[in-house]
């Protein structure tokens, strides 16, 4: 026969384990919560969060990108499009600049490729729609993007530069 | 008038009704309440916040529940036994709100004062499990089945234990009626009167197997979202299974209720002096339900060959053990009586 365990035998019929349960359930009872009130109160973002996708502009109106590609090429999600034509003025510009949203892996790897600053991502994540269509974004969409996001984006871009 | 109600056919049919009405139509608002409480007490363990949406600070949230379940779609798998599917969930429902036709909530104030009031609820919760392993198998689809299987094995084992339990305070008291159960344990010393003290060890295990038998953690093997989804109630979906979780619920209520009723005095006041009324029983009823939400938040789930060795090698025979010493301890009067109550009059 094999040895009793008298003191393991007594913690099992004292209840032991459930009484140490209970007074630890009631010390985090009364703790505080750490709940987020979510639409209320939001945790605060890094400079270098990779949301929303936005082109900038020169502060002189003028859009950046140059279609130069590079994030077409460099986009491991084939998410990117990019078709090219020179402008009337002879400079070489975006006629199309699509992002499928919903392809995207959010990598940002296309802002890092860029040599202009031109794709972004934006610290934006409320950005869900209902329909499926509604995330094929144009360039129109991401300019705008650009002109609402601009001022944080910007700072962002400041706060993160001595870090590159 | 007063021979309107006790005479006339109709008279008594409709009293009836109205007295139905009366226990039914609280209970299921306080239901409403308690689930948002067992839900926020959860939370306030876990460190969340738990529902504080709706209404103020949240209280709203089961009636939102509620509209919710019952404006949803009632899906019907098509290998279903659709009538069996279907009745499941009202069996559930019937038999956990029929139990409670027998519980006296204040001297005097019960619905059916039959003499084997006790028997009546120990039948009526065995019949709950018909609800689930009707509700598995008509179903016709493997997590459902194995859900409701375990929970046909889990009920079963622990009703054994559960009615041995009572058995010792039936001996005690020489009633299977309620209210003479909680009669008997009026007296001067106010709580240490109540059986708690002379059943001592019996509390807890009422308690554990009042858990196993109502299918809440440790014990919610049936619905272990781990290994079987959600157990029996997977195919369920609308009112069919707002029936079932309102079945629980009862189930979990009406154990909390038995167990002030059987060992903490029902609505007898814990202090000699106070005046003894229905709130008692109340606060005694949320005391419980508290410790269930505490449970469900700090244990973790038992295995099932575990469940099975609790159920039939620790309570089973350490509650025979009991049932035969308290009978010893009833005949002889050890004490001055204090396991045969009967002997102390009134």
């Amino acid at each position: 026969m094999t040895q009793m365990d008298y003191g393991r035998a007594a913690k099992y019929w004292l209840l032991q384990d459930f009484f140490k349960g209970m007074a630890i359930g009631l010390k985090y009872f009364f703790k505080p919560k750490t709940t987020l009130n979510y639409p209320h109160e939001r945790s605060p973002l890094s400079p270098r969060f990779r949301g929303e996708h936005a082109l900038r502009r020169y502060p002189n109106g003028e859009e950046r990108c140059i279609a130069c590609k590079l994030c077409e090429a460099v986009c491991p999600a084939n998410c990117i499009v990019i078709d090219a034509e020179p402008r009337e003025d002879g400079s070489r510009r975006t006629t199309r600049y699509d992002i499928d949203m919903t392809k995207c892996i959010y990598c940002g790897f296309c802002q890092e490729a860029c040599p202009v600053d031109a794709i972004v991502e934006t610290p934006n994540l409320e950005f869900s729609t209902e329909t499926r269509e509604e995330l094929f974004y144009d360039k129109q969409k991401l300019l705008d993007n650009g002109d609402r996001w601009e001022v944080v984006i910007a700072r962002n871009l400041e706060l993160d530069a001595p870090y590159r | 008038m007063a021979d309107f109600f006790t005479n006339n056919w109709l008279g008594i049919v409709l009293l009836t009704l109205g007295q139905c009405l009366l226990i039914l139509v609280p209970l299921l608002v306080a239901l409403a309440f308690l689930l948002y409480a067992d839900r926020k007490i959860w939370a306030a363990v876990q460190l969340r916040r738990g529902p504080n949406v709706v209404g103020p600070f949240g209280l709203m949230q089961s009636f939102a529940d509620f509209l919710k379940y019952i404006v949803k779609e009632v899906v019907i798998p098509a290998g279903a036994d659709k009538a069996v599917f279907l009745i499941a969930p009202l069996i559930s429902f019937v038999v956990s709100v029929i139990a409670w036709a027998v519980i006296p909530f204040n001297n005097t104030w019960v619905l059916a004062d039959v003499n084997v009031a006790i028997l009546y609820v120990l039948a009526i919760s065995s019949l709950g499990v018909y609800g689930i392993i009707m509700g598995g198998w008509a179903s016709n689809s493997k997590y459902p089945f194995l859900g409701s299987l375990r929970s046909a094995a889990q009920m079963i084992s622990y009703e054994v234990s559960l009615g041995l339990i009572i058995i010792g305070v039936i001996i005690s008291t020489g009633s299977m009626n309620f209210g003479d159960i909680v009669r008997a344990q009026d007296g001067n010393w106010g709580i240490f009167n109540w059986y708690w003290v002379v059943h001592f060890p019996m509390v807890f295990l009422f308690f554990i197997s009042a858990l196993a038998e109502t299918n809440r953690p440790p014990f919610d093997l049936p619905e272990a979202e781990s290994e079987l989804v959600a157990g029996y109630q997977v195919e369920y979906s609308s009112t069919p299974f707002l029936l079932f979780m309102i079945g629980e619920y009862m189930a979990a209520v009406l154990m909390c209720t038995l167990t002030s009723l059987l060992f903490f005095g029902g609505w007898l006041s814990p202090i000699p002096g106070l005046p003894d009324g229905v709130l008692w029983l109340i606060l005694k009823i949320l005391f419980f339900f508290f410790i269930f939400s505490m449970v469900k938040a700090i244990t973790p789930r038992y295995r099932y060959d575990q469940l099975m060795r609790l159920g039939w090698k620790v309570f089973l025979p350490f509650s025979l053990v009991w049932v035969v010493l308290v009978a010893f301890l009833a005949k002889f009067e050890v004490l001055g009586g204090a396991w045969a109550r009967w002997t102390w009059g009134g």
